[in-house]
């Protein structure tokens, strides 16, 4: 099979390779996949608790050159989006950016998979992170 | 390792492919040139001069091909390839035999041409089969083997080497547990013949399937060995037509195809002393190239029983379509479930017990009678490269590094 130039291109040179810090709590990580079925995704995101804006992302795949794409291309989507407005990415945007054939839409679910999981992963550190500090304040 | 790639043609990507099919050879070519054009005549014309040279051309081939196998000419039909040579095997002895039994056993490692044929056998209710898992290495377990046969059992069909891993059958040892037990012994030797040496007569074989393009002949061309004595074997044909190969295969005779494939296996046969040593010496080199560079990599299948040119690889944490990717300058193949039409990651591998997730991650590598050293050097240099490159992109590489049991994470399936 014939990949794409855009494929290709981020599977020469992917964006946003690399990871984040897991327990700090402006990051959140989506890991989505299984070993088995020939695609893992972790995404992560960097939000800047104040805006709540995206700041930074990164991502680790293992998968075929469309996987890998999919998650590059997801990484400098959500690059200066508000976490409502990575919400909204879906991945029909994904397979028409990169050209990916029907057999390979399935990348692009993964990666819309993965950025939700790190949204949410995102929210729920933040959830907690306010009942600590209630909590705190409470026990005052 | 410092590679002076000037020398090498890279426009092309390297082949090293050679389990899936092999370019002709040009000597080949050239015996088959002639009944293309003027030597045109149809083998079964007996009336005119020809369907004379035909039918001679035809009658050389078929020595040729039966001193290969150590077999007698008579007991050599042509087919259209391997595929039909295993139909005609299965499907003319479960027809032929139906009064003795309806039982056949196979191994899992068998090619699709064999397991869709027995499966289909299965669905019409005409034969009953077992599917023997081979040991881990791919070999198959003898004691299992014997204890499956029955009374019902009318053939055991087990491949001489495997396409994928290139693992070799104990052909001997089952032809004579076949013998025992008074069953046939199919195999479909698609990759030996003409790759190491094959002797129906010592290996107890009864039937034996050979394609034309695993050995530098052409596309399209495929014999069938059925043993005239000892047992005499009878196969009723599954195309039905002008009665030609014994009635075993009607239609007329591909006799360029033919005229190739005889011509191969003589080159094949008197070139193999030196091109076992040759490939066995370069498919070391390779195996051991990539392995002493690169941890967490795997190979499948036994490598004391094996074909001089195969070798297959697992590299850990890295998945087989995106490394072929990386591997553009190189045409091998990958076990990998994206590779394939099924989705479904390589059977082959899944038989052996390799995890899915390893065989997602296997390269296979067929070197052939073209495979310079040379080439072996780049193939090692550039799958390590993008084994490494691969690997510092891949999360599971992360977390193995980071001490997290892979087999442990509760992964979400898709």
């Amino acid at each position: 099979m014939a990949y794409s130039t855009k494929v290709i291109d981020h599977y020469n040179n992917p964006r946003n390779v690399g990871s984040l810090d897991v327990k700090d709590e402006a990051v959140g990580t989506g890991l989505v996949g299984a070993p088995e079925c020939g695609d893992v995704m972790k995404l992560q995101i960097r939000v800047n608790e104040e805006t709540g804006v995206i700041e930074d992302a990164k991502f680790k795949t293992f998968g075929c050159g469309s996987a890998i794409a999919s998650s590059s291309l997801a990484t400098e989507m959500l690059k200066g989006k508000t976490i409502e407005e990575a919400e909204k990415i879906k991945n029909t945007e994904l397979v028409q950016e990169l050209n990916l054939p029907p057999v390979k839409i399935h990348c692009s679910v993964l990666a819309e998979d993965a950025i939700k999981a790190a949204i949410e992963d995102f929210k729920k550190k933040q959830a907690a992170k306010r009942e600590k500090a209630q909590e705190a304040l409470a026990n005052a | 390792m410092a590679l002076d790639k000037t020398s090498l043609d890279l426009s092309r990507p390297i082949y090293m492919d050679n389990n899936a099919t092999t370019p002709m050879d040009p000597r080949v070519l050239e015996a088959m040139m002639p009944y293309f054009t003027e030597k045109f005549g149809n083998a079964a014309s007996r009336n005119h001069a020809y369907g004379w040279e035909a039918e001679e051309a035809v009658e050389k081939a078929r020595e040729q091909v039966a001193k290969a196998i150590g077999a007698n000419a008579k007991e050599i039909i042509f087919t259209s390839g391997a595929t039909e040579s295993d139909n005609i095997a299965i499907k003319g002895a479960v027809e032929m035999y139906a009064e003795k039994g309806n039982h056949i056993i196979t191994l899992l490692t068998e090619h699709k041409a064999v397991l869709d044929t027995c499966r289909r056998l299965e669905r019409e209710g005409k034969a009953i089969v077992t599917y023997l898992a081979p040991k881990p290495d791919g070999i198959v377990d003898l004691e299992q083997l014997e204890a499956a046969i029955t009374d019902k059992t009318i053939m055991v069909a087990i491949m001489m080497a495997n396409n994928e891993i290139g693992v070799i059958q104990p052909m001997a040892e089952i032809g004579e547990i076949c013998r025992k037990h008074g069953v046939l012994f199919f195999t479909d030797a698609v990759q030996a013949v003409g790759k190491v040496p094959v002797d129906v007569d010592s290996m107890k074989i009864d039937v034996l399937a050979i394609s034309g393009h695993k050995i530098y002949g052409p596309k399209g061309i495929g014999a069938l060995y059925v043993r005239r004595k000892n047992p005499r074997v009878k196969l009723a044909g599954v195309i039905d037509g002008g009665g030609q190969e014994r009635g075993m295969r009607s239609g007329t005779l591909n006799v360029p195809g033919i005229v190739g494939l005889g011509k191969a296996l003589e080159i094949a046969i008197e070139e193999m002393p030196s091109e076992m040593k040759r490939l066995t010496y370069l498919r070391n080199k390779l195996k051991d190239g990539v392995m002493s560079q690169l941890e967490d990599c795997y190979v499948n299948g036994s490598m004391e029983s094996r074909l001089p040119g195969n070798i297959n690889i697992s590299y850990a944490y890295v998945e087989g379509e995106g490394l072929l990717m990386g591997l553009k300058g190189l045409a091998v193949s990958s076990g990998s479930a994206c590779t394939s039409a099924s989705l479904e990651p390589s059977h082959v591998l899944k038989a052996l017990g390799v995890g899915d997730e390893l065989a997602h991650s296997s390269i296979r590598y067929g070197l052939g009678r073209f495979t310079t050293e040379e080439e072996v050097d780049y193939a090692i240099q550039i799958t390590v490269e993008a084994v490494n490159r691969l690997r510092e992109m891949s999360p599971l590489y992360e977390m193995a590094k980071a001490g997290i049991d892979l087999k442990t994470v509760q992964w979400n399936h898709h």
